[in-house]
């Protein structure tokens, strides 16, 4: 695995619309170690999604800078490009419809030409089986349940081993029990092979059942807030949601951000992604 | 399709007749004026011995096919590059867009003086015919893509290039599909009466089912006409057929639901 740091330093975005200037991100400094699962946690507008494009290579931004494993990725003058050392996970499938759960699975490595077909097809099987979907690879990806389509869709990512993975609320809008499924399921392919993650989200419990460390926002502008060690034993279990540190930690991080919330909720801000 | 769905079918379309041949023999109005069905399936026995017959079916069978692949093989390129490049867009949808009210017939004298040969001037008009229709879906399904499967494929490694033929292409793939039904449909209305202006190239030269038609109407020969109405029917709906068919084979996806 090449997991890799990611530095994000001074970062500011605006974008401007009828009403004005706003003010995505203002001096946005956060800093993942390799292998960190990283989740940044904010109401909707702190500015997390642009962050997240931003390591992408699918916006610019305007000020500070992004370095990835020590090496420069973006400046305001040089956006990045999207590559497949940042894969990006979405909030909803983005599975190719057109391909095969294992064609989806290859496409990756088949068109950076790092492995040969049969090659990428025998690891893909691999990691397909590990994540417990073995036995779907010749379906297509309608034939899947959401559950089943985001784990792939993950796998699809993890197989270009890239130096960090992105994923941004991949989970949203899934049932409870999905979703605490699709937890653990995230940690074990995350566990086996720890790559560096960015997970961004606005579910507090969800932040801080994955995260290794938990980075709060605030929104407008998005800036960072404070960042928390939540120092639970991995592997994490479903029991944990239980115990009393896993509770302590979630108030913690809950305060954090609702303050910010409820601020925004008295100034009446329109919602904005 | 249920076995009484079938009963009730056949049900309907023999009903269909018996009224036909009911009215044909009465005199009633309107339908007085045609020969029965039984008279026309005699004419249809007659048609099926002689050549001219099926050369009709294989000269505007062809020229569908021609101007159909024509068509298709510079509306789909044609309506991608408007999908996708803006300026290109600005610059070719004008022109097309004065271009595609006339009607394809309309462009049947120029047709001729454009081309060397009957058959190639009516392939033009058909190609137009259906060109509009393929170059339109295209346009608008390459429009409606998913732009975020655009930017996972970049983010999984690939170039301009391969995001136009692996993610562009195929998620235009079910307007494509639905251009070339229409397309095709508009094909057959187009072959008819563009043999019919043009006379085809007469009889002895499979002058096509079109011509066949005109001509049996001016050799008094109604019952003629009716075999050539039912000919191209099925024509057009075999065609439609085929183009269905091959669609589903090149995206199984579609029924994976």
């Amino acid at each position: 695995m090449n997991a890799a740091s990611l530095q994000i330093e001074d970062v500011a975005k605006s974008y401007r619309n009828q009403s004005g200037e706003l003010v995505a991100l203002s001096s946005c400094s956060i800093e993942i170690a390799p292998e960190e699962l990283h989740v940044i946690v904010g109401p909707s507008g702190c500015g997390k999604t642009t962050l997240l494009n931003a390591v992408a290579g699918f916006q610019g931004i305007d000020g500070g800078l992004i370095r990835l494993g020590g090496e420069t990725l973006c400046t305001a003058e040089r956006p990045a490009e999207p590559g497949a050392d940042r894969v990006v996970v979405f909030q909803h499938s983005t599975l190719f419809p057109w391909r095969t759960v294992l064609d989806n699975v290859t496409y990756g490595p088949v068109i950076q030409g790092r492995r040969s077909r049969a090659e990428a097809r025998s690891l893909a099987r691999e990691r397909l089986s590990q994540a417990g979907l073995a036995g779907l690879e010749d379906r297509y990806p309608a034939e899947l349940s959401s559950g089943a389509q985001r784990r792939v869709e993950i796998v699809r990512a993890l197989v270009n081993e890239p130096r960090v993975l992105l994923l941004d609320e991949p989970f949203r809008g899934m049932d409870q029990i999905t979703r605490d499924l699709m937890h653990e399921a995230l940690l074990e392919l995350y566990d086996r092979a720890r790559p560096t993650v960015l997970f961004i989200t606005h579910d507090i419990e969800e932040a801080v059942f994955l995260g290794s460390r938990v980075t709060a926002m605030s929104a407008r502008p998005g800036r960072v807030k404070a960042t928390i060690e939540i120092d639970l034993p991995r592997p994490r279990e479903a029991g944990l949601r239980a115990s009393a540190r896993f509770n302590e930690l979630l108030a913690d991080v809950l305060s954090l951000v609702h303050d910010e919330a409820s601020r925004a909720f008295v100034a009446g801000d329109r919602e904005a992604a | 399709m249920s076995r009484g769905a079938i009963l009730r079918g056949a049900l309907g379309i023999l009903a269909f007749l018996a009224l036909w041949e009911l009215g044909a023999r009465l005199d009633a109005p309107i339908v007085g004026v045609l020969p029965g069905p039984a008279d026309v399936a005699s004419s249809f026995a007659g048609l099926v011995g002689s050549g001219g017959y099926w050369e009709s079916w294989l000269a505007s069978g062809e020229r569908v096919l021609w101007g159909f692949v024509a068509a298709m093989s510079v509306g789909v390129p044609f309506g991608l590059l408007l999908a996708i490049n803006q300026r290109a867009k600005a610059l070719l949808f004008p022109p097309f867009e004065i271009l595609r009210p006339i009607p394809p017939l309309a462009w049947v004298p120029l047709s001729i003086l454009f081309w060397p040969t009957q058959n190639l001037s009516i392939e033009f008009v058909i190609f137009l015919g259906a060109f509009y229709t393929v170059v339109l879906n295209v346009v608008g399904g390459a429009e409606q893509i998913d732009r975020r499967h655009v930017l996972v494929a970049r983010s999984l490694g690939a170039g301009t290039w391969t995001v136009y033929r692996r993610v562009i292409l195929p998620a235009t793939l079910p307007s494509i599909a639905t251009g070339a039904v229409v397309g095709m449909g508009i094909t057959w209305e187009v072959v008819v009466a563009a043999e019919l202006i043009s006379g085809g190239g007469g009889a002895n030269d499979g002058g096509g089912l079109g011509f066949l038609l005109w001509n049996a109407y001016q050799g008094g020969a109604i019952a003629q006409v009716i075999v050539c109405m039912i000919s191209l029917g099925v024509a057009g709906y075999a065609s439609s057929v085929v183009v269905r068919v091959l669609s589903e084979r090149l995206m199984p996806w579609k029924e994976a639901r």
